[in-house]
């Protein structure tokens, strides 16, 4: 299925949700969507007829400036397609709702994105971090995160 | 074997205590640092709980403050057992965003490095793999033909563990005269040494006892889970981004996907993902074989095509098959010569993030088993 | 190593006899059976596998792995030690018994590597948290660097001494130690006498007769 009748079929049972289809050149083709229906829009993704995206390849947390972006990248292994969506959240408030139940492998991808760059996922079983340890302040990722001088009495830069 | 594993766990009176055992970050059956928190009754495994980020090196960060070719040598120590494979998928990445495109024989020097290095992974695993359960000989003898890949390798690109080889739009520099000489050479000994490792491990009653019908994945779990590599096709799912999503010259040659077939116990199980392993040592070699008659005696300057400026505009998901499964690079380019975001899909990550799926119920000696049989590299799960 | 050549100098004093300090011969011992700790940190520890493994074959130095901290006479930091690792490192090291060592292998446990700059969990250099005895340049060293690094550190320990120095003693113990010495060295020139009077071996003819 190509990504325009990927985004057809989500704008026909979402409407409003759908935001838009990027297919400039040079960009992967993506559909941004609303983040407040998330969980339902990828269990249609993965469920329904045609689409049946059952593999999930990847899912990145971006730093957009203003912004905090996810990007999910999903794969369907019977339709031999594949498919970019992307959400955005404010900095202030970045919640964004846990696709864990849907693809399991999101369960570590999640973590790592709040770990790395603070993204809230909401209704995650355990959001703690994952690669970082428990007591680090700050989020890495972000473009004005700056380096610890001390970390449990070890100096941290050169 | 499993008769004798269901009574040692039906002990139906025996007293058994509920404990936490804590393994690693130094242990030396965790392949790294890798910490695990197992939940025991008795001998039984409860569950596991995976603590990892002992080697988190900052390789996004890092990314974000290095142009796109000095990030080559950061993407090398990702997985540091093959770094060609790592190359791969993220030069091809760039390339694509930049629009570039290189000829036939570069590729198909690249997908020999590739293939190489492919090996050279599978032997580690194998040899580890081997050491879990205690057999130390083909250790010695894998690693023994893995240094003379090792020795190939540096002939061609000068270092003897990370390579930065593949360069964006070309290579370092071009094969040297006896290359093929070396690759013959090579085949026949990884051939040869396969089929005694064959008999000393794979065939071996005491390492099948140990291994089959160990940690079975089934293969809806695995796809929902997004395992791959060896992982995923041991489960039976044939599944190989060489063959379903083709890159370079992979569409042009002529190999197998293999898959478990549950030879010796249930299809998933950690044999079969050794077994897996094995096979496609073979399939290797054949690739190697066929690319070589694409390496031609040309003039042609394989430093030509790399670009001086490097700044792309774009995004994209560049993945590749990397001997331990799909290694993806996310790259946002805004234009500038520094990239804006660089994500890697870690392979080992995902398919480590299983463990506590597939090791209930199992003793505690199959959880070594296991986690041994998925083949982890810290330095990618942590990046 | 000056003791092996004694032993085997044929013309020295003769069947299992030579003449040397006990701290020489502690020495000797210890540099040629060290135990080092079975643990890999990163892209170096796969290097130090293939020290281990068939070709380069690390055992011949007298190295046996150890896999706990408490038999273990020597650790190689193999690696990149980041901030969560570095207080697991210490307290490795803390079980170490003593006399230890520590050899540091590859740049990123020297001075923090390729991450220096921008690793904001990286430690920058394993020497902030223990003290190193030697260490091994490079990006992975090279096996026959790391071997290098062996010899280096064994002969650190060749020339360590193990008993307390002459300052840092009582002045009655001096004075029984010099006295020991004139005896001492007044054994070894009759013993010399004796051996060019009964021993000389210093011409063929002078064997046939
Ligand atoms: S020095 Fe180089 S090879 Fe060694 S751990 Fe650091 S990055 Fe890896």
């Amino acid at each position: 299925m190509l990504p325009n009748e990927i985004f057809d079929k989500l704008k026909i049972e979402f409407g409003e949700e759908i935001i838009s289809l990027n297919e400039d050149p040079g960009y992967e083709p993506s559909i941004k969507v609303e983040p407040t229906n998330l969980v339902d829009i990828m269990l249609f993704l993965r469920d329904e007829e045609g689409l049946e995206f059952d593999y999930p390849s990847c899912l990145s947390g971006v730093d957009l400036g203003a912004n905090l972006g996810v990007v999910y990248n999903l794969y369907s292994m019977k339709r031999a397609h594949k498919i970019t969506i992307k959400v955005e959240v404010p900095k202030e408030a970045p919640d964004v709702p846990s696709c864990e139940l849907v693809w399991r492998s999101f369960d570590w991808h999640e973590r790592e994105a709040y770990d790395l760059l603070g993204i809230n996922f909401v209704g995650h079983h355990n959001l703690t971090r994952i690669l970082l340890p428990d007591d680090w302040e700050g989020h890495p990722l972000r473009k004005d995160y700056v380096q610890p001088d001390y970390f449990h009495g070890m100096k941290v830069p050169y | 074997m499993s008769e004798i594993r269901d009574v040692a766990i039906d002990l139906g009176n025996v007293h058994t205590e509920h404990m936490k055992l804590n393994v690693g970050p130094q242990h030396p059956s965790t392949h790294g640092v890798l910490r695990l928190m197992v939940e025991l009754e008795g001998e039984i495994v409860v569950d596991v709980v995976p603590h990892i980020g002992y080697l988190h090196r900052c390789f996004e960060k890092v990314c974000e403050q290095n142009t796109y070719t000095q990030i080559v040598p950061y993407v090398d120590r990702m997985d540091y057992v093959n770094s060609m494979n790592n190359e791969l998928p993220y030069v091809i990445g760039v390339e694509k965003l930049l629009g570039i495109t290189v000829s036939e024989r570069i590729e198909a020097i690249r997908v020999i490095c590739a293939e190489l290095d492919r090996i050279a992974s599978h032997e580690i695993a194998v040899a580890t793999f081997g050491m879990d359960a205690g057999a130390f000989t083909p250790f010695l003898y894998l690693f023994r033909d893995r240094e003379k890949i090792l020795w190939v390798l540096e002939k061609l690109s000068g270092s003897r563990l990370l390579y930065n080889y593949i360069r964006i739009g070309g290579l370092m520099r071009d094969v040297y005269p006896t290359f093929k000489d070396d690759l013959r050479d090579i085949i026949k000994t990884v051939r040869e040494t396969n089929a005694e490792i064959n008999n000393l491990l794979n065939d071996n009653k005491i390492f099948v006892e140990r291994c089959a019908n160990i940690g079975i994945l089934p293969p809806d779990v695995a796809i929902n889970y997004g395992a791959s590599g060896p992982m995923l096709r041991a489960s039976g799912v044939r599944h190989d981004l060489r063959r379903v999503d083709p890159y370079s010259i992979y569409n042009k040659l002529d190999f197998e996907v293999c898959v478990g077939t549950g030879t010796m116990g249930t299809v998933g199980d950690s044999w079969d993902r050794n077994w897996v392993r094995m096979l496609e040592m073979e399939q290797s070699l054949r690739i190697i074989e066929q690319a070589m008659e694409m390496i031609t005696d040309s003039s042609e300057d394989v430093r030509a095509g790399i670009p001086k400026r490097i700044a792309p505009k774009g995004e994209l998901y560049s993945r590749a098959e990397n001997p331990k499964g799909e290694l993806g690079f996310y790259i946002v380019g805004d234009g500038k010569a520094k990239p804006q975001r660089v994500k890697g899909r870690s392979p080992c990550y995902v398919n480590l993030s299983i463990i506590p799926e597939i090791s209930k119920g199992y003793m505690f000696a199959d959880l070594i088993i296991i986690l041994g049989s998925i083949d982890i590299v810290l330095g990618e799960i942590d990046r | 190593m000056g003791l092996l050549d004694r032993l085997d100098n044929p013309y020295d004093v003769g069947d299992n006899i030579f003449l040397g300090t006990v701290e020489d011969v502690l020495n000797w011992g210890r540099s040629k059976s060290d135990w080092y700790m079975t643990f890999g940190l990163a892209c170096c520890a796969i290097e130090f596998m293939a020290v281990n493994a068939a070709h380069f074959d690390f055992m011949r130095f007298g190295c046996i792995p150890r896999p706990s901290p408490r038999q273990t006479d020597f650790i190689i930091i193999s690696g990149t030690v980041t901030l969560k690792m570095a207080e697991r490192i210490k307290r490795l090291y803390e079980q170490m018994a003593e006399p230890k060592y520590v050899i540091s292998m590859g740049s990123c446990s020297n001075s923090g590597g390729p991450y220096w700059e921008n690793g904001y969990h990286v430690l920058k250099g394993v020497d902030r948290i223990i003290p190193v005895d030697v260490y091994i340049p490079g990006c992975p060293p090279r096996p026959e660097a790391f071997m290098d690094g062996m010899v280096q550190l064994q002969s650190k320990i060749n020339h360590q001494a193990i008993f307390r120095k002459r300052k840092e003693m009582r002045p009655e113990d001096i004075a029984a130690i010099d006295q020991r010495q004139i005896e001492l060295k007044k054994l070894r020139a009759e013993y010399e006498a004796y051996r060019i009077e009964h021993l000389d071996l210093t011409g063929v003819d002078n064997v046939a007769k």
